[in-house]
């Protein structure tokens, strides 16, 4: 097992590499935007494992609410604490990126306001977790939670988008994929590749620390226990 | 005489994340029993009172009363079932009557009128049956209880800690009531952790502790204070 | 029938509750006068404006104060831990979120109807020429405010800062309601009317109303269970 995370760990670091270098060297440069633009290719894939992150955190939540079981739920809280991380990545990397290149900082496009509404239900997810004493209640109350963001998640994005066919706003980053350069569509693979593998690897290390950390309480009790009893 | 036993838990489990609330716990209770559950707060009294009515359920184990089973039909066993907990569970702005109607209303109650009207006397609260709640002592408060919790006249009793509070009066009129059901062949089961109140009729004590059952005691009231006290004292 | 019974009986507590101490009327007519007041201060709208703002505005009031009234849902019950009565009675706990979601819409309405006069007065909106539409807006919007919000409010009442909670998970799942409102608002009250806008807003909401009642109806159990 242990070699196996070796592994995955040691592969994630490759494909960053793999990503890196295709951004900075084989995608060409763009046109108007000059070097600021290869933020795009991390901007767009943190959204993307962002949005991924959710449904996993709702896959979870679904599968600990019908069957129970602590993993389920560690797994759940996990992926959001991950997940969240990236969406953060997200919208911070857009206004760096808009200023330079739109002169705004920030636009409520379809995507963007999206983004960040679901920021906001990720961290709702993690405050329940954090204001709630009980673990079952705890558990159970964040997977409900979860559970209506991820089914409010696509209503958001509709929402928005058919208002801004009414009232456009100008959209940072175009259509991703109109348009772009082989070399640029290969640079953006490997990165989201590469954020995906990074995802599932913290997220792992994520459920270890969990557990260790479940393992390191246990062993107090039984310590103090017996300290106890000794008396 | 019976093989259907009105409680009947078997090897039930509960924990509250990483502590222990209730371990392999097994016991049965027939029709027309008096059961005290006796340990100290924390014990896991509660929640063994908590896990037969469905605002608990249990990790492990089968929980069955009058034969069926809690998680499975709840809607049936609900109707069996009185509770008194440590919480009045009724609404302070309401008056006792306007409460006790809207019990009657959820339980399904015929004539619930009479019924309430009824359950008032029993309580000794007729004339103070338009107040609003908040306006009740504590003793007053519980009486209402209890007729709310008897209200649909349920088979199975479960008292937590009734006398926590009241005052002589109220006390008495418990004990009495205590008796009364009895007499009509329901079943009580109820947690204290003291034995102020001598209690006659029960037909077992069981003693719980970290949410084990200890021992389960029969016999003259006198001998299980001894055998408490024996056993509080061990604990220090 | 059995389960409408359930549910009528728990609506008419809460209103026979609600009649005796009229705290969450109150507070939420108070609360909204406020806001028109601040509004007022802080834009100083002439007709032009409030012609392009005032939806908007409107909304945000109306919001404001559902949300003051939301948390006492179950704040109410945390007194005597009387929703543990609700959950010993033999009735399908659906029946406790669909009452009090129905008394939370209830109040809501109620409240908005009269923040709306105000509304229409202090800022000379004219709001009667199309005032069937903007019922149905209303209460379309406000049913599915008050669906998720019940849910949530359930949630939020057993969290330490529980009306911290309520706002913060209910104001970002409820936003296409929100926009879905205004939207709708606007193109009902420009001048020509926008039909087909209003029209297309008007079946979001009533999409949206459709889900986020069913999904809390089968999630509510888990959140009451201890």
């Amino acid at each position: 097992m242990v070699l196996l995370r070796k592994l995955h760990g040691c592969f994630t670091l490759l494909t960053m590499m793999g990503a890196l270098y295709a951004i900075f060297v084989i995608a060409p440069r763009e046109l108007t935007m000059g070097i600021v633009q290869k933020i795009f290719y991390f901007h767009v894939s943190a959204a993307w494992i962002g949005f991924f992150g959710i449904y996993v955190v709702f896959f979870c939540s679904l599968i600990f609410l019908i069957k129970g079981g602590r993993q389920w739920d560690i797994r759940a809280a996990s992926a959001a604490e991950v997940g969240v991380i990236f969406f953060t990545l997200n919208l911070v990397s857009g206004p760096i990126w808009a200023k330079p290149v739109w002169g705004i900082w920030w636009t409520w496009d379809a995507r963007l306001t999206t983004s960040f509404i679901l920021w906001l239900i990720y961290l709702g997810y993690l405050m329940i977790r954090r204001l709630v004493e009980n673990p079952e209640q705890r558990a159970r109350l964040s997977a409900v939670v979860s559970i209506l963001g991820s089914i409010d998640a696509p209503i958001v994005y509709m929402a928005n988008r058919w208002w801004r066919t009414q009232h456009p706003q100008p959209v940072v980053a175009g259509d991703s994929n109109s348009g772009l350069h082989p070399d640029m569509q290969v640079a953006l693979l490997l990165t989201l590749m590469a954020f995906t593998m990074l995802f599932f690897y913290l997220w792992k290390t994520r459920i270890n620390l969990e557990r260790a950390r479940e393992d390191v309480d246990i062993l107090r009790k039984t310590v103090q226990y017996y300290i106890k009893e000794a008396r | 005489m019976t093989d259907n036993p009105v409680v009947l838990l078997e090897n039930v489990e509960k924990w509250f994340g990483q502590n222990i609330g209730l371990q392999d716990i097994s016991i049965k209770v027939n029709k027309g029993e008096f059961v005290v559950l006796l340990g100290r707060n924390g014990a896991g009294k509660s929640t063994l009172l908590r896990i037969l009515t469905r605002l608990s359920k249990p990790n492990s184990g089968g929980v069955q009363v009058c034969g069926m089973n809690v998680q499975h039909e709840t809607e049936h066993i609900q109707k069996k079932i009185g509770f008194v907990g440590h919480n009045t569970l009724l609404y302070s702005h309401l008056t006792a009557r306007e409460n006790l109607h809207f019990y009657a209303k959820l339980y399904e109650i015929k004539n619930p009128k009479e019924q309430i009207k009824t359950a008032l006397k029993n309580a000794a609260l007729e004339f103070n049956a338009d107040r609003p709640v908040r306006g009740f002592s504590r003793g007053m408060q519980q009486r209402l209880a209890i007729a709310r919790a008897t209200l649909h006249h349920p088979e199975l009793i479960l008292l937590d800690e009734p006398y926590t509070g009241l005052d002589l009066e109220s006390a008495e009129l418990l004990s009495g009531q205590i008796q009364q059901w009895l007499t009509t062949g329901r079943t009580i089961i109820m947690a204290t952790h003291d034995l102020e109140q001598c209690f006659g009729d029960v037909s077992k004590w069981i003693l719980l502790d970290k949410g084990q059952i200890v021992e389960t005691l029969m016999g003259d009231v006198s001998v299980i204070h001894r055998r408490y006290r024996q056993f509080l004292q061990s604990l220090n | 029938m059995k389960f409408f019974n359930q549910t009528t009986t728990i609506l008419m507590k809460e209103i026979l509750s609600e009649y005796k101490t009229k705290d969450v009327l109150i507070s939420m007519l108070l609360f909204g006068l406020l806001v028109i007041l601040m509004f007022n201060f802080a834009f100083e709208p002439d007709s032009e404006e409030i012609r392009n703002f005032g939806p908007g505005l409107l909304w945000m009031t109306f919001i404001f104060s559902g949300l003051l009234g939301m948390n006492r849902t179950f704040a109410g019950e945390k007194e005597n831990k009387v929703l543990e009565g609700l959950m010993l009675a033999p009735i399908s706990w659906n029946s406790i979120y669909l009452g009090k979601m129905l008394a939370n819409l209830l109040f809501m309405l109620l409240a908005e109807s009269i923040i709306l006069c105000l509304f229409s007065l202090f800022f000379n909106y004219a709001i009667w020429s199309r005032i069937e539409w903007m019922a149905i807006i209303t209460f379309l919007g406000t049913l599915g405010f008050s669906a998720v919000g019940t849910l949530l409010a359930a949630v939020s009442m057993n969290t330490r800062m529980s009306e911290v909670m309520l706002p913060i998970l209910l104001l970002p799942l409820a936003l296409p309601v929100i926009l879905s409102v205004v939207l709708a608002t606007t193109a009902n009250f420009s001048t020509p009317p926008e039909q087909n806008s209003m029209i297309f807003w008007i079946k979001v909401l009533i999409a949206y109303d459709v889900i986020f009642i069913t999904v809390p109806l089968m999630l509510f159990d888990y959140v009451l269970e201890e």
